[in-house]
């Protein structure tokens, strides 16, 4: 059912069948590697090159999802996918190995929630049995596409941030007991004029905000109906302009209501900068360490707003400014 | 030692310079590096770099200001001897041997070495 111009609430909430987390040697030392399924052992993963890694990556985190669902590539009925890399062919040699019918998106960093939002609408209409919403990122292959590759060890301002090597998959169906996806709110793209690709959190702050309050008019909820609304990847620094911009708005969050995925994921490790980001960050944030404290009971409603930057290298390079968006998702777990 | 000191003052003055480009002026690593070497080009062009190059020695031949000073230094000596046509013989007559070198020793690295990401 729409709700205002761009809300959808699912009369059939969708549930979560399986969800995983796969991340990269670097993230088995983060703050919440104990919400992970795996990790790999290095950036490489046997692989020749970091684009191949990250493949490895999504095909991981699919076969996760799968073997926890005790589900069969053959019972997928779509596969929602999308990545980082030039026309997201991370996702698209994903899929080509796993034979389910596919549907590539790209929405940046957003796109977890974006996959997670068209996945639940398939399912609650009726269009699926089973759907399976992917997306992974690489930290290697991200640095050479949108900045410098790594190894010509260019100096980064304190707003940078750290993608995210890794991958989440998650699994709906319209039956289970897991946790339920009640509602979405698909985003506009703001764009602020920001032009630095090392301080996209600040690009992204203003669309988050947007999407957020959007949704809390469309759904008519006040901000204390969740017990948690999380932003995808600011970093510190986009973190505390939303915090501003709420406060301008006159929105008031009560403490520990608000955070990013993108601070949770490292920490205020200085090897980060201005903390995660990527594709991978929302997703494994979401499917692992959130979906992880909604099984505990100690979180029951959350919001999830994925933020993505919606620039190419090409277009930075032409010093166009940092179009960002930002999708959310409401999940309910109650047992 | 007071060369060392000299060349310590105006090699550091240059990279902090390069620093502020890039941290005040929000300047990107590649912007600062090409501004860094038209700036030694036009140093060059108006006759300073050399005397810099006196004063602090390795302090000014160091970094990459002295690269642009260097492609307008041979740009110039084959334009003497052949004219016009010697600005574009000459521009790489005096750095070729760096450039030349970046790109064969990074060949034999990466054949050698992969990148840690």
């Amino acid at each position: 059912m729409l709700l205002g111009r761009q809300s959808w609430l699912f009369d059939n909430s969708p549930r979560i069948i399986a969800a995983a987390a796969v991340g990269g040697p670097f993230e088995s030392k983060c703050q919440i590697a104990e919400d992970f399924d795996q990790f790999t052992s290095d950036l490489w993963m046997e692989q020749d090159s970091f684009e191949k890694a990250e493949v490895k990556l999504l095909e991981l985190a699919c076969a996760k999802a799968l073997e926890k669902a005790g589900l069969k590539n053959d019972d997928i009925n779509f596969l929602l996918s999308g990545d980082l890399d030039n026309q997201i062919t991370s996702s698209s040699f994903a899929a080509r190995g796993l034979h389910i019918p596919y549907l590539g998106i790209f929405s940046a960093c957003s796109t977890s929630m974006e996959s997670l939002a068209l996945a639940s609408k398939i399912v609650d209409n009726n269009g699926a049995n089973y759907v399976m919403a992917a997306t992974a990122s690489h930290n290697a292959a991200a640095e050479k596409q949108f900045r410098y590759p790594t190894e010509y060890g260019a100096q980064k301002p304190p707003t940078a941030q750290w993608t995210v090597t890794g991958a989440g998959a998650v699994i709906l169906g319209k039956q289970g007991n897991g946790p339920r996806i009640i509602s979405a709110t698909i985003g506009k793209v703001v764009d602020m004029g920001i032009s630095d690709p090392f301080n996209m959190g600040a690009a992204m702050a203003p669309a988050a905000v947007d999407t957020i309050e959007t949704h809390l008019n469309e759904l008519n909820v006040e901000p204390d109906y969740y017990d948690l609304i999380a932003t995808g990847d600011l970093g510190f620094t986009g973190y505390s302009i939303v915090q501003d911009l709420f406060r301008k708005k006159g929105i008031c969050l009560k403490k520990n209501l608000y955070v990013d995925c993108g601070t949770i994921i490292y920490g205020k490790d200085p090897k980060v900068f201005s903390g995660a980001s990527g594709c991978a960050c929302s997703a494994i944030v979401t499917y692992g360490h959130f979906l992880n404290r909604m099984r505990r009971g100690e979180l029951k409603r959350i919001l999830v707003a994925a933020t993505g930057a919606l620039l190419s290298p090409m277009s930075y390079q032409q010093k166009e400014s940092i179009p960002g968006i930002a999708h959310a998702v409401s999940i309910e777990y109650i047992q | 030692m007071e060369q060392f000191i000299r060349a310590f003052l105006v090699g550091g003055a240059i990279c902090a310079i390069g620093q502020v480009m890039m941290d005040v002026f929000r300047m990107t690593p590649a912007h600062t590096m090409t501004a860094l070497v038209a700036a030694g080009a036009v140093l060059g062009g108006l006759g300073w770099y050399d005397k810099l190059v006196d004063f602090a020695g390795a302090g000014a031949t160091t970094p990459i200001l002295s690269f642009g000073n260097s492609l307008l230094k041979g740009a110039l000596a084959e334009a003497e001897m052949h004219g016009l046509i010697g600005v574009l013989t000459g521009i790489f007559e005096i750095t070729s041997a760096g450039i030349s070198s970046a790109i064969i020793f990074g060949f034999l690295a990466a054949l050698v070495f992969k990148p840690k990401g």
